[in-house]
C-alpha cells in the first residue's frame, strides 16, 4: 500500500512539473502584437492544477518575461492563492527570492507586492534591507520609511541625518524633493542641478520652420552630415550654433528665454556626454512639446504630441548605451501653432542614469 | 410544480439581466436604464452602503448579477493597475486583482490610470487602462488574457491621460487608443486577446468611447474623432459609413432606440440610420445643446444634454426641438442617466441631483451630498445608483 502510495505522489509530482514548466514556457513566449497568447491562454487553464509550491519557479520566471509576460505570470499566482489555503503560501522562499538580487528587479518586487498581500508582517520586515536596493520602487519603499521618521522626529538634528539619509539614497525625484525642501527649511540649502546630474550647458541652433508641425518630419542639416557646418538656412535667416546654459533648479532650459516667444519653429540642443566605460544607461527626458533624441548618430526615439500636460522631470525613460568616452547627443525640440497660454513652453531638461535611476557621473576631459 | 419553478427562474434571470449594466454608460450606452430608482436616495439608507477601494479612479462601475466590478490604480505612478468585484448586496469585497502597467502612466492631475469603465458581455470582463493595458477576466476574477498595446506601439499614450472606455460586441473587444502620436483602434478576439483587426485613426488626442448601435439583431459599432464619426462592422473593422463634419474628442455619442445616433457635433447631430444600419441620413443638428465633458443621454424619444454652464437641456431625439431647460448646481464632468422618469447626475463637489422628468415643469426633487469628488458616471442597478471617488464606492437607496 505504501509503495502503491509511493508511486502515485510520485507521478502527480511528474504531472504537476510537467505542467509547471509549460506555463512558464508558455508565458515567457509571450510577445508584442498579442504573439503566444493562444498558447497562454491554454497555459492558464492549466494554472488551475498547480499548487503554492509552484509560486516560486513562476517568480523565477519572471526573470526571463517580458512585462506582458510579468502580468500574465501575476494573473496565475492570483489563481493559485485564490484556489488554495493561506497556510500553503511558500512564505519563506518568497522572501528569500526577494532577498536574492541576483533575480530581476522587477521580479522582486512582483514577489514583495505577493508577500505583503498574504503575509504583510514579513514583508515588512524587509523594507529597512531596501535602502540602497538596485530596483527603485523597493529602494522608495525604505526612503518613504526614512522620511516618515525625519517629519515625525523631535529633534531637529535627528532630521536632519534622516533627511539625509534619505537624500543621499532616494532615486526617485519626488522623494529627493521632499528631503531637499525639508533640508532647505531647516536651513540646508541642496543643490539639486548636481545631485540629479541635470546637463545644463548645450549648444543650441534655431529656429527652423515648422508650419503645420511639418518641421517634426523633416530632416534639417543638424540631423545629417552638415551637423558640424558653421551656418545653416534657418526660418528667416541665416543661423548658427550658440551656447546656452540654465541656472533653473531642476535644469529646465527654456528655448524661448533665447529665441524669444516664437511658434512654428524647430530648435536643436547639442552636447557631449563622456562616459568613464561602455554602459547601458536611461537618458531622461522632460519636454511638453514634440521631440527626438539621437546618441551617437542613433535615433532612440521620437515623440509627436505637443502641450498634453506639464514638462516634467524624467517624464520620459529612453534607454541606450554610451560608449567609453565622448558621446554625442542631439536633442530636437518643436514648437507648435497653438496660442493659449499654456501653449507658449518651449523647453526641456535632461539627465543620464543608471536603469535605477543613480546619476551616471561623467569623467573629466581635462 | 417543475413547470412553475423553471418559469419563476426564467423570469428572475430575466430580471437580473436586465438590471446588469455592462459599460460606460450602460448596456444601452446612451446612459438609460428601465430600472426603478428611489428618488430620495440616502447615503445611509437601508440598502445602502460605502466602501473604501484600494486605489484611484474616475471609471464607472458595472453591474452583473449582484455583482459590481470596477477598476482602480494605486502606487506612487499608479503603476498598479486594480480590478475589483464586489458585492452589490452588502459591499463586501469579493476579490482584486493587481496587475503593473507596462505603458506610459502620466496623467493630468485630474484624472487616473483607471478612466476608462470596464466592459463585459456577462462571461468576461474587459479592462483597458490608461496605460494602454488590456485585460480579460472572467467573473470569478482569473486572467484570460492581456494585452500591453503601448508595448506594442511605444508611441500609443497621451501626456494628459487616455480614458476611452472598451466596448465588447460579437466575440471582439474594441479599443480606441487615439491620440497625437501613433492613433489605433484595436479589435481583440474575446476568447484569447490576439489583434483580429487594427485601424489607422486620426492622429489626434481622443478621449471619446466607442458606442455600439445595434437594431433587430444587426450591430455597428461608432468610433468617434475630431473628423467626425466612423461606423465599422465590429468582426473585421471595415467601415459601413463615415459622417466628416467633425465632432467632439471628450463627450460620446448616445445610440437612441429608434435607430438614431446623437452625435455631439456642431452642438448635437442626429443620424437616422436605415433598418440594415447601412446608411444615414442627417436629420438634425443644433449648435445650442453643445454637451460639456459629459456625455448625452436619451430615454424614450428624448435627449438630455448638460453644457458647460451646468445646464441641462432636453430635447426630441427625433427633431431635436428643444423642451425645456433647467440649470443645477455644477461644475459637472460626469454624464447624467435617466431611469423610469428621472434624472440623477453628480457634480464635480459630489452633489447628486434628482430631476423629476415626470412634472410639467423639470426641477430638482432631492440632493444627496456625498463630499467627495465626482468625476464618474453613475452606473444602476436594482433599487439604487452605484457612484465612485477616488477612494470609495457607494451604493444609494432608500
Amino acid at each position: 500500500m505504501k509503495v502503491h502510495f509511493f508511486f502515485f505522489t510520485l507521478i502527480v509530482s511528474q504531472v504537476l512539473a510537467d505542467y509547471e514548466k509549460k506555463i512558464i514556457k508558455a508565458f515567457t513566449q509571450v510577445s508584442a502584437h498579442g504573439e503566444g497568447n493562444i498558447k497562454a491562454v491554454e497555459a492558464m487553464d492549466w494554472a488551475d492544477q498547480l499548487r503554492p509550491n509552484s509560486i516560486p519557479s513562476l517568480l523565477h520566471a519572471m526573470n526571463q518575461a517580458n512585462p506582458v509576460g510579468d502580468n500574465w505570470i501575476r494573473g496565475a499566482i492570483a489563481k493559485i492563492i485564490h484556489a488554495t489555503d493561506t497556510l500553503s503560501f511558500p512564505r519563506d522562499q518568497v522572501k528569500a527570492f526577494i532577498e536574492d538580487k541576483k533575480n530581476q528587479g522587477s521580479s522582486r518586487r512582483a514577489a514583495f507586492e505577493i508577500l505583503h498581500r498574504s503575509r504583510p508582517a514579513s514583508a515588512k520586515t524587509l523594507l529597512s534591507s531596501f535602502l540602497t536596493d538596485p530596483e527603485p520602487s523597493l529602494r522608495r519603499e525604505a526612503i518613504d520609511v526614512i522620511l516618515e521618521d525625519a517629519e515625525n522626529s523631535p529633534l531637529k538634528k535627528q532630521a536632519i541625518l534622516l533627511f539625509q539619509k534619505a537624500l543621499k539614497n532616494a532615486r526617485d525625484v519626488d522623494q529627493i524633493q521632499e528631503a531637499s525642501d525639508a533640508l532647505k527649511s531647516r536651513g540646508q540649502e541642496i543643490n539639486l542641478v548636481t545631485l540629479l546630474g541635470f546637463k545644463t550647458k548645450w549648444d543650441i541652433l534655431g529656429p527652423f520652420d515648422n508650419t503645420e508641425r511639418k518641421g517634426f518630419n523633416k530632416s534639417y542639416e543638424p540631423e545629417s552630415e552638415a551637423r558640424h557646418n558653421n551656418s545653416y538656412q534657418g526660418k528667416k535667416s541665416q543661423i548658427q550654433w550658440s551656447s546656452f546654459s540654465s541656472s533653473d533648479r531642476l535644469g529646465l532650459l527654456d528655448l524661448n528665454k533665447h529665441y524669444g516667444e516664437l511658434k512654428e519653429v524647430v530648435a536643436y540642443a547639442k552636447t557631449s556626454f563622456y562616459s568613464a566605460k561602455h554602459q547601458k544607461v536611461q537618458f531622461r527626458l522632460g519636454s511638453k512639446n514634440a521631440w527626438k533624441i539621437w546618441v551617437n548618430q542613433e535615433l532612440l526615439f521620437a515623440r509627436d504630441e505637443y502641450h498634453r500636460g506639464g514638462t516634467r522631470v524624467d517624464q520620459f525613460l529612453i534607454d541606450g548605451e554610451l560608449q567609453k568616452g565622448e558621446n554625442q547627443i542631439l536633442l530636437k525640440i518643436c514648437q507648435n501653432e497653438q496660442t493659449q497660454p499654456w501653449t507658449k513652453n518651449w523647453e526641456f531638461c535632461f539627465r543620464v542614469t543608471d536603469s535605477s535611476g543613480q546619476v551616471i557621473e561623467e569623467v573629466s576631459t581635462n | 410544480m417543475k413547470i412553475i419553478c423553471n418559469l419563476l427562474f426564467i423570469s428572475l434571470s430575466l430580471l437580473s439581466a436586465q438590471a446588469d449594466w455592462l459599460s460606460f454608460r450602460g448596456s444601452a450606452g446612451n446612459g438609460s436604464s428601465d430600472l426603478s430608482i428611489p428618488v430620495k436616495l440616502k447615503i445611509k439608507g437601508e440598502k445602502s452602503w460605502a466602501q473604501d477601494i484600494p486605489g484611484r479612479g474616475l471609471s464607472s462601475p458595472i453591474v452583473i448579477g449582484d455583482t459590481v466590478y470596477l477598476s482602480a490604480s494605486s502606487g506612487p505612478y499608479q503603476e498598479n493597475l486594480l480590478i475589483l468585484a464586489y458585492s452589490s448586496t452588502d459591499g463586501l469585497q469579493q476579490w482584486q486583482r493587481t496587475f503593473k502597467a507596462t505603458g506610459r502612466t502620466v496623467c493630468h492631475k485630474k484624472t487616473c490610470v483607471a478612466a476608462s469603465t470596464l466592459a463585459s458581455n456577462r462571461k468576461v470582463i474587459i479592462a483597458q487602462f490608461s496605460s494602454n493595458d488590456i485585460f480579460c477576466l472572467d467573473l470569478a476574477g482569473n486572467l484570460k488574457w492581456t494585452r500591453g498595446l503601448t508595448f506594442d506601439h511605444p508611441n500609443i499614450a497621451n501626456g494628459l491621460g487616455m480614458s476611452s472606455s472598451p466596448v465588447v460586441v460579437n466575440g471582439v473587444a474594441i479599443a480606441q487608443v487615439e491620440n497625437d502620436a501613433d492613433s489605433f483602434t484595436f479589435g481583440l478576439d474575446v476568447t484569447n486577446g490576439t489583434t483580429i483587426w487594427k485601424k489607422q485613426r486620426p492622429k489626434s488626442a481622443n478621449w471619446t468611447s466607442p458606442v455600439v448601435m445595434a437594431k433587430k439583431g444587426q450591430a455597428l459599432v461608432g468610433l468617434q474623432s475630431k473628423e467626425g464619426m466612423t461606423a465599422i462592422e465590429p468582426k473585421t473593422g471595415e467601415t459601413v459609413w463615415d459622417y466628416q463634419e467633425g465632432a467632439s474628442t471628450i463627450p460620446s455619442s448616445a445610440w437612441a432606440e429608434q435607430g438614431i445616433i446623437l452625435i455631439p457635433s456642431n452642438g448635437i447631430t442626429a443620424l437616422q440610420l436605415d433598418d440594415k444600419l447601412q446608411n444615414f441620413r442627417q436629420i438634425w443638428e443644433d449648435n445650442k445643446l453643445k454637451p460639456g465633458t459629459g456625455s448625452p443621454s436619451c430615454h424614450r424619444g428624448s435627449l438630455y444634454v448638460i453644457n458647460n454652464a451646468n445646464v441641462l437641456s432636453c430635447a426630441s431625439v427625433k427633431t431635436g426641438e428643444i423642451k425645456w431647460r433647467l440649470r443645477l448646481k455644477g461644475p459637472i464632468s460626469s454624464s447624467p442617466l435617466i431611469a423610469k422618469g428621472y434624472l440623477y447626475v453628480f457634480s464635480e463637489n459630489g452633489l447628486g441631483q434628482v430631476v423629476n422628468l415626470h412634472a410639467e415643469k423639470p426641477e430638482v426633487v432631492h440632493t444627496v451630498d456625498l463630499d467627495a469628488t465626482i468625476l464618474c458616471s453613475p452606473a444602476i442597478t436594482q433599487n439604487a445608483i452605484l457612484v465612485r471617488s477616488d477612494n470609495k464606492l457607494w451604493k444609494l437607496s432608500n
